[in-house]
Parts: structure tokens; sequence; C-alpha cells
């Protein structure tokens, strides 16, 4: 029960692009298409959860024993970006599909927000090892939740008649509004 | 390039939110009242100054492949210098900005700046360039800041002109969106006049 209120909070009530904003550079930058949406939010997935199982393990057992959890910053991001090349590395020679997949998407996930924002919030909110997970799961859920519905209807303002000085970015942000006060109706379910 | 230009392509030309679109999370996510802009800004700011500094007085020493990583590195450095010192001395913005302080690390502008000009540039550039990039993003989130607190709360800095709530949208998230898109087109049509 637990659990599925986490899940819940993570993916709608607390959207983390909506309502947290958090990761809006890749949310703004590549949602023109719903297949790269889908792409990013599959790579963003697999990072946030590997990223906050290793930061949370890193607090734990060497930060917090040894009393320099005002280090949390540097050794976080650090853990991060190395993570980031070690996956693209290992993606390589083991799937070369997914790596084709997700390849160009990789790097630009280390200064994605989102992941650093997700593992240090699993710390604030003294989640345990496993509600941690499922957290960064269900954030990732939520970020891919909201970059596919947002491209989708990008995709259609491409059509669209809209003024002169609205095209492009400004009007991608009031469509985001509209996203974010749609979302808001999930208030209060959890 | 002269260095006052290079302080003030920033503001309007350069600007690194309205134009660049770089950095747009604690934008948003901070801005609920003009001053909490104001204070993202100016921690912003100090940290691209510091690590624009740092950057460009290292640059010869270190090797090119692990360039971004120790960038990384520098800039983390003084965000927890900020986090500290913020913490101490203003526990009430620290608790406002909360979790945005640590994300300044992954602020694009910061490592972008670093990357793009105190690699390449003089100290003194380096600085102006850090000085100049910072004050335009103070500028952009402070008037998002104002735009949300006037609307959202009837208030401007804390001083309240109207009785009763506002548009209490505005301070909600789909305000932030929807200010910041106006406010794009705007500043799109500044710059346009201008160029």
């Amino acid at each position: 029960m637990e659990y599925l209120a986490i899940i819940i909070s993570a993916i709608f009530v607390n959207n983390i692009v909506l309502a947290k904003f958090l990761g809006i550079c890749p949310f703004i930058g590549v949602s023109n298409k719903v297949e790269t949406a889908i792409g990013m939010s599959g790579a963003v997935m697999f990072v946030m959860v590997l990223a906050t199982l290793s930061t949370y393990l890193i607090q734990i057992y060497i930060l917090e024993p040894l009393g320099i959890a005002f280090m949390q910053t540097i050794t976080f991001i650090l853990i991060i970006a190395s993570l980031v090349q070690l996956v693209e590395i290992i993606l390589k020679k083991v799937s070369p599909a997914l790596f084709q997949a997700l390849g160009i998407f990789l790097p630009l996930i280390t200064t994605n927000c989102a992941v650093l924002g997700v593992a240090i919030l699993t710390i604030q909110n003294d989640y345990n090892l496993i509600e941690g997970v499922v957290f960064a799961a269900a954030s990732a859920l939520g970020f891919g939740l909201a970059l596919v519905i947002f491209s989708s209807i990008r995709e259609q303002l491409d059509l669209a008649d809209i003024p002169q000085g609205m095209k492009g970015v400004p009007i991608a942000f009031i469509v985001a509004g509209l996203l974010a006060m749609a979302f808001m109706g999930f208030a209060g379910i959890v | 390039m002269s260095q006052i230009k290079n302080l003030t392509k920033g503001l309007i030309k350069e600007n690194p939110v309205f134009i660049l679109f770089l950095g747009l999370c604690p934008v948003l996510g901070t801005t609920t009242s003009a001053i909490n802009g104001l204070g993202m800004g100016l921690a912003t700011l100090f940290v691209l100054t510091m690590s624009n500094l740092v950057v460009s007085l290292i640059k010869n020493f270190i090797p090119d492949k692990v360039r971004i990583p120790a960038f990384i590195v520098v800039i983390a450095s003084f965000v927890t210098i900020v986090e500290l010192s913020m913490q101490a001395f203003l526990p009430s913005l620290f608790d406002a900005l909360g979790l945005f302080i640590p994300l300044i690390v992954v602020n694009c502008i910061v490592l972008g700046r670093a990357e793009a000009f105190a690699s390449k540039n003089n100290i003194i550039s380096s600085i102006i360039d850090g000085l100049g990039m910072g004050i335009g993003f103070t500028f952009a989130l402070t008037v998002l800041g104002g735009v949300r607190e006037i609307l959202g709360s009837g208030a401007i800095f804390g001083f309240k002109f109207i009785e009763g709530d506002g548009m209490l949208l505005f301070i909600l998230a789909p305000g932030a969106f929807i200010a910041l898109g106006y406010l794009i087109m705007l500043m799109q049509k500044l710059k346009s006049k201008t160029a």
C-alpha cells in the first residue's frame, strides 16, 4: 500500500516535470517528436533507477558513517556522471540495439537535473532502499508520461495556425502550463 | 570585443533564460515571488563568476579528455559553499529554494559558460562573462518572480497592494509555465527590435 502511494504520488500528483519543475531542459528540448520522446524517457528511467540505487548506498554506507554528508552534492554529481559513461560503454558492448535507441540521449542525461534531484529527494524523504528505487522508477515514469503527452501535442501544434510571436518555444510553455493545470486535478488523490 | 559589451550581452541580447533557454528548472521552480527569484539569481551569479574564474585559471593544467569532470568538480565545490553559507546565514531563503540550491550544479548555464567561454579566454574576460551572464539570469528570475507575485498575490517584494488573494494560479505550477511563455514572447520581440 505504501508503495502504491509512492508510485501514484510520483507519477500524477507530484509529477516531476509539471509540479516539481525538474528536467525542464529535455522536456522542452527533445519533445518535437513522439519517437525521440519515448527514447529519452527510456534512457532517463534506466539511469535514474541506477543512479538512485548507487547514490543511496554511497550516502548510507560511506558519507554518513564518515560524517561528511555535506559532500553530498559533489559526490552525487560525480557518481551520476561516471555512471552515465559506464552505462554507455556497457550498452555499446552488450546490447548494440539498445545503444542505438538510447545512445544519443545518454550524454544529455548527466546534466538532467531530474536525475540528481530524485537522488537527493530520496535521501531527504528518508526512504529506505526499496522505497527509493520505487520512487525513482515512478518518477521516471511520470517524466515519460509528461514528455510523451507533451510531444504528441507539439506534433499537432506544427499544423496549427499560431500567431507569429508565439511560434516555437512560447507556445510550448503555454501548452506545458495547460498540461500542468490538468495534472493539478490529481491533487488530493493520495 | 569590448568588456562593456561582454558584460551587458547577457541582459537581453544573449539572455540565458529568454533567448538561449538554458537552466530553466530553477527559473520555473523558484520564482513564486520576486525575492526568491532574486535570491536564486544571486546564488547562481556567484557560482557562475567563481567557477568561470577558477576554470580560466586552471585551463592550461587540465588534460583535454578529463576537462568536463574537472569543471564539474569546481562547480560543485562552489555550489557546496553557497549551500552551506545560505543554510547558516539565510535559513528562510534556503528553505524556500530547497532542492534547487544543490541543483545549481547541473544548471546548463554554469557548465556551458565554463566550457564555451572560460576555458578559452583570459581571467578578466571570464569573470566579466560570468558576471554578465549571472546578471542576465538574475534579471530574468526577478522579472518572472515579480510578474508571478503581482498576479498571484497582489504584492511585489512582499509589499501587498491589493486586499485578499490574487490569481492563485500564478503562484502554482501552471502559472510559471504560462507567465514564462508570455515573457519569452515579449523578450524576443524586444530583441528583434534592438537588433
